[in-house]
């Protein structure tokens, strides 16, 4: 490694004379690459259904856009989504939706992901494509967001979105292209690169219109030559494209581990190669790339290498996404006799994973299936303990130390595992390739780094939890001060309408009082309006009591023709009628009005639970004719038999509820809803 | 002179020494993270109210004036494993009294069934239940904290508490043992 940070054209030099860097560790492992790259892809018959998880890349699943018993044309997007980390699916061929639902997911756990199952109709027809022939005039957003569109995610391995690297913000001095495939077993890209070599070079052309990095190197491993040749020929009348091979030593194709080999630059713990100026794409992503733009087919298929010591025909496919592992088995002529027990191994040797179900998809990230007979895996539960020879130390291609991240994570140490960096742990395997003991020390890491995880999203939700529970109780504070406040209001209302019911009072006696005095003048034969002398609200109040007692008389013996009773309280002409009408039947007339108010007052009585106090009010002020009164009677009336029925109701649904505790009912609410109301 | 000078000169330093760290004292104090906070920090937040508390700050607030720590059934053996850490003692096993520990479960409304009456909404700690009067009710699975607060009121009995599901982001990567290993052999 240089002291003294070299410049841009100076690493590019040094490419050029053919000098690379190194990275640490490392290890040579046997290749077995000739197995299946000795012919050409080959393409598959088309599988009886195909099962297309809804999200087959690092970020968030778009929103499905089919139903069941949908037609769908080959390319066909399936979901759709605005969120930046949201790559879609397509129609892998033409058909039928037959079902959605969990499928089981291409995951070393074996557990069920969303999934859209396709029925082929064996017709295979595209939908209308839309290529971007055009792309160096257009708008580079608009190729970015094409390249989006046709759910192109990294396919070396990761599945990272490529429209997120395509928009790096940051300038870039590499570009760089990894061909690298330093896994034992696999050789989908090395065959691509054989046969596309053309077609990856136009996608390269497509990420360098969008990128303009200074440079691009494009980086094969020196035990792939006719790649390397292809790659030559395609990029030789490009000045600034550099075919670039590089030792064969695993895992070269890591990330991190090729930009080092490259240009000398350590990417960053927790950083990405753009933070030493890099951006690195797989060959297939470019000719994913090179298809979107050019012919404007999104990704359906992709190159699988079918390998291992229990097939019979190791070669490499074009496998449709979502075709199923066993279809793809049987075309490659599986012997399960080479097998101690059936296993299938998705992904390389060094990093891939066991499936669980002969049904698992081909995903956008699957290059390899590996079938290993017998005499190619390791014994089951061979595991010893520990000898601290520190073999993985010297093997780890990120300078950990295995042994301690081993001790930690075994011992679910998970804070002391962090503080090793145990999440700069590439899992690429070399140190369990190592290991004399056969520990499987990857699989640690990874339960120590799952569980990491999950502890921080719990703190997350607690926090979260705790935030909620903060603002709802600040919340029901608030409603409980509000509820305060307006009962405080209400208790004032009530006082002051105490006051003004004592002034009330106060003038119903003084009425009486004037009353009395009227009759006492009456009967002396004094005719002499009272009613001045009155405060005004005795003398309204005199005129309420008067005129209803005139209106009973009325109705109850029509004596006096000219006694037509004005509705409005307002006029007060009594005294005038007064000096028509002889004493006695003033006296007679008044004592009929008197038993009428008592009648009123009693059936009032009888209604004064129900009515409102407006009605009481107005009652007051004597604003209602007869009618009115009537109606507000009949009103009361029916709220009565209305609430006493719902009383029954609820009554009766209580004693149900008594009987039959275990199963109550919807009637609990009404009963509720009437209390309440 | 000369054998007062040494104990003046030394008094005076003392004294010197002495305001500087009293004044750094008071200007420079840092303000620690009061016990309670940190002990509900530990707490799994749940606000289920297991420890017999109206939630878990108040269960903080008893455990920083002396209660016992294993009155936490959410959180379990190793909530209460980092109390003891934090306040010094032994750690002891959950106090069964107040329920036992449980696989990580949130409430889940049978929507058909559930009528409307808002007395689910009302129990919610964690306003985790949407809906509104005579309206269907349903849970925000992501914000449930599994406290059990809202199966009692149910009048018509249609909440269920299931286990959380493992999906493909939070398995654990615990795998049967004959699949565990990189199966690669050096084959010579």
């Amino acid at each position: 490694m240089a002291i003294t940070p070299l410049s841009v054209e100076d690493i590019f030099d040094r490419l050029k004379r053919g000098k690379r860097w190194d990275f640490p560790g490392g290890v040579h492992p046997a290749e077995h690459k000739t197995l299946s790259n000795q012919s050409e892809i080959a393409r598959v018959k088309l599988a009886d259904k195909l099962y297309i998880p809804l999200k087959q890349h690092i970020g968030v699943e778009g929103e499905l856009q089919v139903s069941v018993g949908q037609k769908v044309l080959k390319g066909q997007p399936l979901t759709h989504s605005a969120h930046p980390f949201a790559v879609p699916v397509h129609a892998s061929t033409s058909g039928t939706v037959v079902d959605i639902a969990p499928q089981v997911a291409a995951h070393p756990s074996g557990l069920s992901e969303l999934s859209v199952v396709i029925e082929p109709d064996g017709i295979d027809q595209w939908i209308d494509l839309k290529p971007l022939s055009n792309y160096q005039e257009m708008d580079k957003a608009q190729v970015v967001e094409a390249i989006c569109d046709a759910g192109i995610s990294g396919l070396g391995g990761a599945g990272f979105p490529s429209h997120i690297k395509a928009q790096p913000g940051k300038n870039v001095e590499f570009l760089v292209i990894n061909g690298v495939e330093c896994e034992p077993y696999i050789t989908s890209d090395d065959r691509l690169m054989r046969e596309h070599a053309w077609q990856i070079r136009q996608g390269i052309d497509v990420l360098v219109h969008l990128l303009a990095p200074r440079h691009v190197i494009i980086a094969v491993e020196d035990n792939k030559p006719e790649a390397l040749d292809a790659l030559s020929v395609a990029c030789r009348d490009a000045s600034n494209y550099l075919v670039c091979d590089v030792a064969t030593k695993y895992p070269a194709g890591g990330e991190k581990q090729l930009v080092q080999v490259l240009t000398g630059r350590e990417v960053p713990g927790q950083g990405l190669p753009i933070d030493v100026g890099v951006i690195m794409y797989n060959v297939g992503t470019c000719f994913a790339i090179a298809d979107a733009i050019f012919s404007g087919k999104p990704l359906v298929e992709r190159v699988v290498t079918l390998t291992g010591g229990a097939l019979n025909k190791p070669h490499n496919v074009w496998a449709p996404l979502g075709t199923p592992v066993e279809h793809l088995l049987s075309v490659a002529e599986y012997q399960p006799g080479k097998q101690a027990s059936p296993r299938v191994i998705m992904g390389g040797p060094m990093m891939g994973f066991t499936v669980t179900d002969a049904r698992v998809p081909v995903v956008k990230i699957t290059n390899c299936l590996l079938v290993p007979s017998v005499d190619e895996v390791r014994n089951d539960n061979a595991e010893q303990p520990c000898i601290r020879c520190s073999a993985c130390a010297d093997a780890c291609p990120a300078s950990l130390l295995p042994q301690q991240l081993y001790w930690h994570s075994k011992a679910a140490e998970l804070d002391k595992a962090q503080d090793y960096n145990l999440f700069d742990c590439i899992e690429c395997g070399a140190c369990a390739y190592v290991c004399p003991s056969e520990i499987p020390l990857v699989q640690y890491y990874r339960q120590a780094k799952a569980d990491i995880r999950n502890q921080r999203d719990e703190k997350d939700k607690a926090e979260r939890a705790k935030r909620r529970f903060e603002a709802r109780k600040a919340r029901l504070e608030a409603e409980q001060q509000a509820r305060e406040e307006k009962h405080r209001k209400a208790a004032e209302a009530r006082k002051q309408a105490m006051q003004n019911k004592d002034t009330d009072k106060s003038a119903r006696v003084s009425d009486a009082i004037a009353r009395a005095k009227a009759k006492k003048q009456q009967t002396e034969n004094v005719t002499e309006p009272v009613a001045e002398t009155q405060p005004k609200n005795a003398a309204v109040a005199a005129a309420i009591a008067r005129a209803k007692a005139k209106r009973a008389a009325q109705t109850d013996a029509e004596k006096k023709p000219e006694a037509t009773v004005q509705p409005s309280p307002a006029h007060n002409h009594e005294s005038d009628n007064d000096d028509a009408e002889s004493a006695a039947q003033r006296k007679q007339r008044q004592i009929a009005a008197a038993v009428a108010r008592a009648k009123a007052k009693k059936q009032q009585g009888q209604d004064v639970n129900k009515t409102t106090p407006a009605q009481h009010k107005s009652d007051e002020a004597g604003n209602n004719e007869q009618q009115s009164e009537q109606d507000i009677q009949r009103q009361a009336e029916s709220k009565q038999q209305r609430i006493a029925a719902a009383v029954a109701r609820a009554k009766a649904k209580k004693a149900n509820r008594q009987q039959a505790q275990n199963t109550s009912d919807s009637d609990d609410v009404t009963e509720e809803k009437n209390s309440q109301s | 002179m000369d054998v007062l000078s040494a104990p003046l000169a030394i008094g005076l330093l003392a004294l010197a020494f002495g305001a500087i760290l009293g004044f750094a004292a008071v200007r420079f104090k840092v303000q620690a993270d009061p016990l309670v906070n940190q002990i509900d920090d530990i707490l799994p937040q749940t606000q289920c109210g297991q420890c017999g508390y109206p939630g878990c700050r108040p269960y903080a607030q008893a455990i920083a004036d002396g209660d016992e720590i294993n009155k936490c059934p959410p959180g379990g053996e190793a909530t209460i494993k980092k109390l003891a850490d934090l306040m010094g003692v032994e750690p002891k096993p959950l106090d069964a009294a107040h329920g036992e520990e449980d696989v990580k479960k949130v409430a889940f409304i049978r929507e058909d069934e559930c009528i409307g009456c808002t007395k689910c909404i009302q129990a919610c700690p964690v306003d985790a239940i949407l809906g509104a009067a005579k309206h269907m009710h349903t849970v925000m699975a992501d914000e449930c904290t599994g406290c059990d607060l809202c199966v009692e009121p149910c009048p018509v009995d249609c909440i269920d508490m299931v286990p959380v599901t493992t999906t493909t982001a939070s398995w654990r990567w615990r795998l049967q043992d004959h699949l565990q290993q990189i199966p690669v052999k050096q084959v010579s």
